[in-house]
């Protein structure tokens, strides 16, 4: 049976979404002519402006464009509206989860989640236990995966917690459509997005060490050959502050100093672009060069924010991902407003008998993987891809967990043979720091290739700008 | 500002400066080959292009002979010459690439952008369209990206890092041309119109062939090529321009380590500033310039030592 899939422009019999038909109509009067011109206008505009990104495993320093598309995705002011107020309560509930593990531990004496499924966890780390964080904020900037299945039925695919990225596409996204189309912009009352970075500095600062008056905010990078290097530069740039890397910075007396061109600076907060493992040699892992000896002491003294904090992925980890509702539960009383896709976890016998027996229906992903590597989509593999995957998960089957594979809306898209439905999710970015907050919107991604569910731009994915509609 | 910023400020600048510097040196040595003379002289200023970049080894172990076509393809397009133009904006841009977000948007999209027409290059074309022609467009490149830089920045110690970098990279070219070509000129036995030609070709590769004309209006004679290139401070690529410019841009970004470096810049602007050709020619114009590059290249190490890179 061939599934249907919502899609996000068209209705069933064809006709465009009553927030979508003004877009519909400028498209079937636009010549060819004039849209092919500007696709290429845009991918060479991106391209001079190297708005581009790594590929891991690719020739070092080669640079690829994620590829525009330049059909927007359009969602109406009411259904934001719930994501807005859904990702908030989500987010809160995740920050007060962090907070608890790494304090008091409520969560697992009142028996609402396994112990053994935090602290035997690998993204656990017991060097934050009892460490006092800036306003008892973990992860100050989260992007939320949503994906949508149905007329408002959107769903959280993954709470990604440690250093998401994406949202300079979202800013350059837009820019780009404003430059190519902008009678677009005066026949639609698209929300703006490009007053992100500001957003993102105010929330940086609010976070500061205790009694720091004016905090000098910096931006960490692993250096240029990152993939998300430019979305480093692009955030630094930006909010106005310095883009530094790990040798940049040194630590004396518990004070996190820069090297500049008048002597050590005191930094107050990093927002960094390290995974915990590289943060600090001394603790973490030894053969880091990306790191600052002597930071997690720092940190732990209170002399320095780390934005996100260390330890924040015990809490977007796919294991821990089914007790988010539980969470928003226990620490905030209310129901959640965004669901959960229902997922088995193949650690529990009764799950992994299930999943082997319905494989070719499943998606199975690592625990711990992330940009769309080490996972299994049932309905797209062949039976040899399936058998090949069904020995891995035997072989260490709490290594992965299960979901059933949800009919991804799709959004008219420009391909080779013209226009063609492809998949596409969202990623808003959730800012928390004295208040939760974010722009209208996010970064919605693209399967580029027929049928695929993968979006990720390791993967082929494209973008899109996404116009949240202000009435 | 961060230490590393300035450290890729100042060699983009250096790089920037070298390309356009290394673009000019081949396009009068190809013009010169253009006009009639035994075919030794013409090897020689082919030659005198390796000396002048201190390559002839690495040359002579990949191509052996030295000819216009070899010495071209070396200079222009090899990948395994650091000193090639092809190097000179690639390195360029990657050093604007770790600092991207201290530029401009338009510094930053004209370092990229020559970059990767550069990278799309063929030499087989370039010889096809013509050499002057691909020489023409690396310096339009480059008058480019330093138009948008000066024409947009914010005149702040990034800006001065850029100029440093530009300044003491230039005036390293300066003497250096001045010395290979002085010396390869004085000991011609040549006698005839050519010796014009080939001073004429020295001042256009340092764009000074119209300043000579304004500054002297008389024939051209190797004392005052010398004191044009040297000791006239108001042509831009003069030993003396260079300093003065450098003290000034010294005295802006001075820090608290940084008085031994600003000393030894000042001491050589004093001299130049004071200085009379006869004197520099009594003493030996090969002299002079040496020691006048082991002092930028003491300079550039204070500089590293006190702003840039621990």
């Amino acid at each position: 049976m061939k599934p249907t899939f919502f899609n996000e422009m068209n209705e069933a019999s064809g006709e465009a979404r009553p927030h979508y038909r003004a877009y519909a109509d400028w498209l079937a009067a636009t010549p060819e002519e004039r849209i092919a011109r500007k696709r290429v206008e845009a991918d060479i505009a991106f391209h001079h402006e190297g708005i581009t990104f790594a590929v891991y495993g690719e020739e070092a320093g080669k640079e690829r464009l994620i590829p525009f598309d330049i059909i927007p995705r359009i969602i109406p002011a009411g259904e934001w509206r719930m994501l807005h107020e859904g990702l908030r309560q989500r987010v809160k509930a995740l920050n007060a989860f962090l907070r608890d593990i790494y304090h008091d531990q409520e969560i697992i004496e009142a028996g609402r989640i396994p112990r053994e499924q935090v602290i035997d966890n690998a993204q656990f780390r017991p060097e934050m236990k009892g460490v006092d964080v800036a306003a008892d904020i973990y992860a100050h900037i989260a992007g939320v995966d949503l994906v949508r299945a149905g007329a408002g039925e959107f769903y959280v695919l993954e709470d990604n917690l440690r250093v998401p990225s994406g949202v300079s596409y979202m800013i350059e996204n837009r820019k780009m459509m404003m430059r190519l189309f902008p009678e677009l912009f005066s026949r639609h009352e698209i929300a703006p997005v490009e007053h992100y970075p500001d957003m993102l500095l105010e929330n940086l600062r609010t976070v500061a060490p205790r009694g720091v008056e004016d905090p000098t905010v910096v931006v960490l990078t692993p250096g240029a050959y990152n993939s998300a290097y430019f979305e480093h530069t692009f955030l630094a740039q930006q909010m106005g502050v310095e883009l530094v890397e790990g040798r940049d910075l040194f630590v004396r007396d518990d004070t996190v100093y820069m090297r500049t061109t008048q002597g050590p600076q005191r930094v107050d907060v990093i927002y960094r672009r390290i995974d915990d493992d590289f943060l600090d040699p001394q603790v973490f892992r030894k053969d880091s060069m990306l790191g600052v000896p002597g930071l997690l002491a720092a940190y732990r003294a209170g002399r320095v924010t780390l934005a996100n904090a260390i330890g924040t992925g015990v809490a977007d980890d796919k294991s821990i991902y089914p007790y988010v509702p539980e969470m928003i539960r226990f620490y905030l009383g209310e129901e959640p407003i965004l669901d959960n896709v229902s997922t088995y976890l193949l650690r529990r016998p009764d799950d992994l008998a299930y999943a082997l027996d319905h494989l070719p229906e499943l998606v199975v992903k690592e625990v711990h993987g992330a940009g769309g590597y080490g996972m299994l989509v049932g309905p797209a593999s062949t039976k040899e891809e399936i058998d090949a995957f069904r020995r891995r998960i035997v072989a260490a089957p709490e290594k992965y967990i299960a979901q059933p594979t949800l009919a991804l809306s799709n959004c008219p898209t420009f391909v080779e043979s013209g226009v063609a439905p492809r998949h596409v999710d969202l990623r808003p970015f959730v800012l928390s720091g004295r208040h939760i907050d974010m722009v209208p919107g996010g970064l919605t991604r693209v399967a580029l290739r027929q049928g695929s569910l993968v979006v990720n731009s390791s993967q082929g994915g494209g973008t899109k700008d996404t116009w949240i509609l202000e009435n | 500002m961060l230490s590393r910023t300035a450290d890729h400020l100042y060699w983009m600048s250096r790089y920037i400066e070298r390309a356009e510097n290394l673009a000019r040196l081949l396009d009068v040595t190809h013009q010169m080959s253009l006009v009639p003379k035994s075919a030794g002289m013409e090897n020689q200023n082919w030659g005198a292009v390796l000396t002048l970049n201190s390559v002839e080894e690495r040359f002579t172990e990949s191509y052996g002979e030295v000819t216009a076509k070899n010495v071209l393809h070396f200079m222009v397009m090899d990948p395994n010459n650091l000193s090639s133009i092809y190097n000179c904006l690639r390195v360029a841009r990657e050093n604007a690439h770790a600092v991207r977000g201290t530029l401009t948007s338009e510094t930053w999209e004209s370092c990229n952008v020559s970059w990767i027409e550069m990278r799309d290059q063929r030499f087989e074309q370039i010889m096809i369209t013509g050499i002057g022609q691909f020489l023409e467009w690396v310096k339009l490149r480059v008058a480019l990206i330093r138009g948008v830089t000066f024409g947009t920045m914010l005149q702040d110690e990034a800006y001065h890092f850029i100029r440093l970098g530009g300044y003491i990279e230039r005036a390293d070219n300066t003497a250096r041309i001045l010395d290979v070509k002085y010396h390869v000129l004085d000991g011609s036995t040549d006698e005839d119109a050519s010796d014009f030609y080939q001073w004429g070709a020295l001042l256009r590769s340092l764009s000074a062939f119209e300043g000579y004309r304004k500054v002297y209006r008389d024939v051209i004679t190797p004392a005052r090529v010398a004191e044009l290139l040297i000791l006239n401070r108001d042509m831009p690529r003069s030993l003396h321009a260079c300093m003065r410019r450098m003290v000034r841009v010294l005295e802006a970004i001075g820090n608290s380590q940084s008085a031994e470096t600003e000393r030894l810049a000042g001491m050589l602007h004093a001299q130049i500033h004071y200085a009379r050709i006869d004197d520099v020619l009594k003493r030996g114009l090969h002299e002079y310039l040496t020691d006048f590059m082991d002092r930028i290249y003491a300079l550039g190490d204070g500089i590293g030592r006190d702003f840039l890179l621990p």
